[in-house]
């Protein structure tokens, strides 16, 4: 079966800093991919190396098994890039324009189709649209282009809280419709824990977990009891996080098999939480006590 | 992909376009008062002796519309492919590269080369032609002035005629291209490629244009000229209060462009006298006619180097050839450094 990406070792350097370090990963098509990191981890790198912008310094990537880079391969990846670039003095129609003109898989009712149910006047200039209004557009061109795969970089990090729900419906209604496969990176997990149904949480230009939701949570427990050393865990237990106090000992445990320990509460954990534990655990500092979003 | 190509230079285009058509309207409109001068004034008839023609001439097209134009002509020569270069050149990809659109494009089903050639190829044949037709029209609006003055090969004159403001139009473009690839900036780009533009157009003329072909040099016995007014033979003669005499030989060399033309001793250094006090200088009694008698008694050599009139369309497909050919490496670094550096 076609995965969507496969990595291997891929490493990317800008000069001497290190954007992505030994990535190896499968991503299977016909998900929706939430790919999460704080700021700075390499989300976009991943992404725009995914869709050609970018080129390996060593490893490899394959996307729908090919190398990314050619036209034809272009044709079946649309690429929303961070910040929605648009071309501001461009209208609505002369960017459906660009489209048809630079893609030969171009679905031009589509592209109308999707303006016109939006309330949008083709004759506006990009420039004049708001912020929603301009990733409604860069999510066209990337739909019209009729790919197999949609990468979507920090689509909605710029937007409102409305506008970021009605982008985030027609994506879904296009990818299910569709069957297009779909990976959002985002730094926030609100935004991408009702849609996604896998995750790569990726920190630090390394890839800390990446799975299926639902085994995820399966796997991912919080563990509380009164003071005692991770070690005192039993063996195949992979503690992502500890947090003690004076009495009490926290621990975040990723296993597969049940903890029976009377001496541990175990609780199921939300995806927010899990996400957090991995990226608490990678900057190393002393988390707080409780873990929220950072909203 | 041509389309959009169009739709982002259409402005800078137009703007140059309209005052490339200004310039020429202007030109054809004069043009005709100049040619009646030209004729009523002798010049198209005298042949080969136009001396009193030319005074003639030059002096009676001082009250025409021309005389100005006449240089507007050279300026805009030297402004248009600098205008290209910072306004359609450093742009054209710094912009994307600035705004980030070079992402959306760049993920389009095209690849970069193809993105890149399509602008580039578009981009500087707009700018050869636009420089084409304006040098055409102020080549044929400057022939009166030209053929009068017979100075073409002089640098000012020379950059502004003929097939070299082609070239340059084509480099001031890739030029400015390839400085916005690198920069990434759309402003200091445009300063950078102005600046650039300016020091290619002062060391051409003065370092190397001269020696594109190889010049001409005269080395002969300093003799009398045959004199015109007064039986001057020579250009120029100072004398300094040390004694010292510098002395510049004529050169009937017509339309020649002058590298270099001294006055040598036997040993080939240049002629400094010092001058005979009996001959030259104040207590000297005999005018300058005496004292040019003793400089030409004191067995000099005239040392000239110098591009004849004949070479000028040598020179200038030499100089197109030179510049065009630099063009086409800085648009292949271009292609290289966007496949390569920004990826």
């Amino acid at each position: 079966m076609t995965d969507a990406i496969t990595t291997r070792g891929l490493t990317k350097k800008y000069g001497r800093k290190t954007a992505l370090n030994d990535c190896t990963l499968t991503v299977p098509t016909g998900r929706v991919v939430g790919l999460v990191g704080p700021n700075g981890a390499g989300k976009s790198t991943l992404l725009q190396l995914a869709c050609g912008l970018l080129r390996p310094t060593a490893g490899t990537i394959e996307v729908l098994d090919r190398r990314p880079g050619s036209p034809e391969h272009s044709a079946k990846v649309g690429f929303v890039a961070q910040d929605t670039p648009t071309y501001a003095h461009l209208s609505i129609a002369e960017h459906l324009r660009f489209g048809r003109a630079l893609n030969h898989s171009w679905d031009d009712a589509l592209a109308h189709e999707r303006i016109r149910r939006l309330g949008l006047d083709p004759k506006q200039k990009a420039g004049k649209l708001s912020g929603g209004q301009r990733a409604q557009l860069a999510l066209t061109l990337a739909m019209a282009k009729r790919p197999e795969l949609l990468l979507l970089d920090e689509p909605v990090a710029a937007l409102d809280p409305l506008a970021r729900r009605e982008f985030l419906q027609g994506l879904m209604e296009h990818t299910a419709e569709h069957g297009t496969s779909l990976i959002l990176s985002s730094h926030l997990v609100a935004d991408l824990e009702r849609t996604c149904d896998y995750l790569i949480v990726l920190v630090d230009s390394r890839i800390r977990v990446a799975g299926d939701v639902d085994d995820l949570l399966a796997e991912h427990h919080r563990v509380t009891g009164a003071r005692r050393e991770a070690a005192s865990l039993p063996a195949g237990h992979e503690v992502i996080y500890q947090t003690h106090t004076g009495k009490q000992s926290t621990m975040i445990v990723r296993s597969s098999a049940p903890i029976d320990d009377p001496w541990w509460t175990v609780e199921p954990l939300g995806l927010e939480d899990l996400v957090l534990a991995y990226m608490t655990e990678a900057a190393g500092i002393t988390p707080a006590p409780v873990l929220e979003g950072q909203r | 992909m041509t389309w959009l190509t169009w739709r982002q230079l259409r402005t800078p285009v137009g703007l140059v376009a309209a005052l490339v058509g200004a310039v020429a309207i202007a030109l054809v409109a004069t043009r005709p008062a100049l040619m009646d001068l030209f004729r009523a004034t002798g010049m198209e008839t005298c042949g080969s002796n136009c001396e009193a023609e030319a005074k003639d001439f030059l002096l009676r097209s001082e009250d025409l519309a021309a005389a100005p134009l006449f240089l507007v002509g050279i300026a805009v020569l030297y402004l248009v492919p600098a205008i290209i270069g910072i306004f359609w050149g450093a742009p054209l990809i710094a912009r994307e590269l600035e705004s980030g659109t070079y992402r959306l494009v760049w993920s389009q089903s095209i690849t970069r080369t193809r993105w890149l050639a399509v602008k580039l190829l578009a981009g500087a044949a707009a700018a050869m032609l636009t420089a084409g037709l304006l040098s055409l029209v102020v080549t044929w609006f400057s022939s009166p002035f030209d053929t009068v003055r017979d100075n073409r090969l002089i640098p000012e004159v020379f950059g502004a005629r003929g097939v070299v403001p082609i070239a340059y139009a084509g480099l001031a473009f890739a030029l400015g291209v390839l400085i916005g690839v690198v920069l990434r900036r759309t402003v200091p780009a445009m300063a950078l490629t102005l600046v650039l533009l300016a020091a290619i157009q002062v060391v051409m003329p003065t370092l190397v244009r001269g020696h594109l072909i190889p010049p001409l040099h005269d080395n002969a016995a300093l003799t009398a000229q045959p004199s015109g007014a007064g039986g001057d033979s020579f250009e120029e003669m100072i004398m300094s209060m040390d004694g010292s005499i510098s002395v510049v030989p004529k050169l009937a060399k017509p339309g020649a462009w002058v590298l270099s033309n001294r006055a040598v001793t036997a040993d080939g250094s240049t002629f400094r006298g010092p001058f005979d006090p009996a001959s030259c200088g104040r207590e000297a009694t005999g005018g300058p006619g005496k004292c040019e008698k003793w400089v030409l008694s004191q067995n000099l050599r005239q040392d000239a180097v110098y591009q004849p009139a004949s070479r000028y369309w040598p020179l200038q497909w030499v100089e197109s050839g030179l510049i065009l050919l630099v063009t086409a490496l800085l648009s292949l670094l271009t292609f290289w450094w966007v496949r390569r550096r920004l990826s």
